[in-house]
């Protein structure tokens, strides 16, 4: 069974091509690129390296969100697309779960987090010793509301992603010594992490390919003050 | 006995997604469609009172693949029936663009077919190939929500940009004075139907510029209808909808059709063509087919459907294109602000 995982929910571009439970080829790279122009020539390029042609794959898994709007979205369309026009199933994971599962061998709560900007952040928390079970659901948090949720739960937290540096003091003067930072590392997706954690996971019809959309944790700006207007109006 | 070459049909797919609507199309040499289907967000947008960039790309997302599959399905068609795909390149909504852009990349990849990025505005201009075939030297009035341009075509994917707006698109105005007038979004097709129905009009200023200039300015005309309005009510009196409409359409008519005309008489063209949303104006197409009658120049408009953003004018500007050689490769990308470059001498 042949995988191809796409991540591009965030600055970080990572695919990846697995063929029965054996990475083929891994690539992660994390600069400051426009993801649209980079997305498919890195598919293309893994692809060439390894030797398979597209129609030779079996599923796709993608980063379903949330994360960047437009990285996510990127990466979603061009597994939408595959999946349609080769009729192989997609399978979406939570971009936070594909972070926390770099930090699985660490015994207690993972806290995977992206920076929303404004001091807001995309993050869950996953308890390791259950199967990276959600303790704090994907979400679109305040860091301090996070934080204060965090320290209810009374145990050692372990702070995975790239972004985690951008709120590393906040998190310690918060939390204190129960705050643990993963090393480095580990802050990057995987996308072959991506297909392990795809691959727990029933495979869907082709027929939910075209219904399949991002996982945004947000409401797009003007709808959120739509609905709130239409609150003001009752 | 002479030897018999058929040249092979060229089947193109193209994919339009710069602004509200996601659309695909299937188009044989360049002219006949074979499919074309599109699915519009306007109804998603009427509540916000114009196009939300954010809102456009989500629905974007949700229903890219099930376009392009309906285009393929009614043109009865698989993908290794095609020659190429062609994909709105810009200009237009940077997260709208990269939704069609990359499933776009993503279906030639897989299918392994080339790939050519288009002109939205060469789009436009190309509707009028799905029409009737397209005489050279050609003069195309572009009226959108976002250009007004006259542009001169010496030959098949040949552009001079002899005029444009200066400040605001007519449909851009268009938007503005429904706003005034509180026509709820889209409310250009409302103005032309109320200036259709009145008795009478506000006389407005026209707006020339210098004598021998094909650009256009409307921000002038939009600030008289602002100002007409806001006197009014200072005296606390009411405005005529129906007058300010036609005074301001008359207006906009009236020198879109004025500059059209100059430029076809200077450059002697064989054909003028309307392309763009706005052309779908009763009150600007009857103007110029009076004009252009009267002149004995074929004048020419897309029918609605294809006067409003789709896939087809895609496909057939693209057919030119590849027919010309050109190719994107995978790092195609969105480009809001894409300049019309000629594709041929």
């Amino acid at each position: 069974m042949i995988w191809l995982g796409i991540d591009t929910a965030n600055s970080p571009l990572a695919v990846a091509i697995v063929k029965d439970g054996q990475i083929l080829t891994a690539e992660v790279t994390n600069i400051k690129v426009n993801h649209s122009a980079g997305v498919m020539p890195a598919i293309e390029h893994i692809f060439k390296k390894v030797s398979i042609s597209p129609k030779e794959i079996d599923a796709i898994a993608v980063s379903q969100g949330p994360g960047s709007y437009t990285g996510v979205r990127i990466g979603v369309t061009i597994a939408k697309t595959l999946s349609w026009t080769l009729q192989k199933p997609l399978v979406g994971v939570s971009s936070l779960q594909v972070l926390a599962a770099n930090a699985a061998m660490f015994q207690g709560i993972i806290c995977s987090l992206i920076d929303a900007r404004r001091q807001n952040v995309y993050a869950a928390a996953y308890d390791s010793t259950m199967g990276l079970a959600p303790i704090v659901e994907d979400g679109h948090y305040s860091m301090l509301g996070l934080l204060e949720q965090l320290k209810e739960i009374g145990k050692p937290v372990l702070f995975v992603g790239h972004d985690v540096d951008n709120f590393w003091g906040l998190i310690q003067q918060e939390l204190g010594n129960s705050a643990i930072r993963a090393p480095y590392a580990l802050d990057l997706p995987s996308a072959a992490q991506l297909i392990h954690l795809a691959e727990q996971q029933e495979l869907p019809s082709i027929d939910a390919t075209h219904t399949f959309v991002p996982k945004y944790c947000r409401l797009a700006e003007a709808e959120a003050n739509w609905l709130k207007e239409q609150k003001g109006k009752q | 006995m002479g030897e018999f070459i058929m040249e092979k049909d060229l089947y193109i797919l193209g994919i339009e997604s710069s602004c509200d609507e996601t659309a695909a199309s299937i188009v044989k040499n360049g002219h006949e469609i074979v499919s074309n289907v599109v699915a519009s967000q306007i109804e998603s947008h009427k509540r916000f009172g114009g196009v939300v960039p954010e809102i456009a790309s989500r629905h974007h997302v949700e229903q890219v693949t099930i376009v392009i599959e309906e285009a393929l399905l009614q043109a009865n068609m698989k993908p290794e029936d095609l020659d190429a795909v062609c994909v709105t390149e810009g200009p237009g909504l940077v997260g709208a663009l990269l939704i069609g852009i990359n499933a776009a990349k993503a279906f030639a990849f897989a299918n392994n077919l080339p790939l050519v990025g288009v002109h939205h505005i060469a789009g436009h201009i190309y509707a009028n190939a799905l029409i009737q075939p397209m005489e050279f030297p050609l003069l195309a009035l572009v009226v959108s929500g976002g250009h007004t341009e006259l542009v001169l075509m010496k030959n098949d994917g040949c552009f001079e940009l002899i005029g444009e707006t200066r400040d605001d698109a007519a449909g851009e105005a268009y938007d503005k004075v429904a706003r005034v007038l509180n026509i709820p979004y889209p409310g250009g097709p409302k103005i032309d139907q109320l200036a259709h129905e009145s008795d009478g009009a506000v006389d407005f200023p026209r707006v020339w510029l210098d004598h021998d200039s094909y650009d256009f300015s409307f921000s002038g005309l939009k600030s008289a209808v602002i100002n007409y309005k806001h006197n009014a009510d200072q005296r606390g009196e009411e405005i005529n909808p129906m007058h300010v409409a036609k005074g301001f359409q008359d207006s906009v008519v009236e020198v879109l059709t004025a500059k059209t005309l100059r430029a076809a008489r200077e450059f002697n063209v064989k054909q003028v063509i309307a392309a763009g949303g706005v052309s779908a104006n009763k009150g600007l197409r009857t103007a110029l087919e009076e004009a252009f009658e009267k002149e004995g120049i074929p004048f020419y408009v897309p029918p609605l459907k294809l006067c409003t953003d789709n896939a087809a004018m895609i496909a057939a500007a693209g057919s030119s294109m590849f027919k010309a050689g050109k190719r994107s490769d995978l790092t195609l990308n969105g480009r809001p602000g894409l300049e019309l470059v000629s594709w041929n001498k």
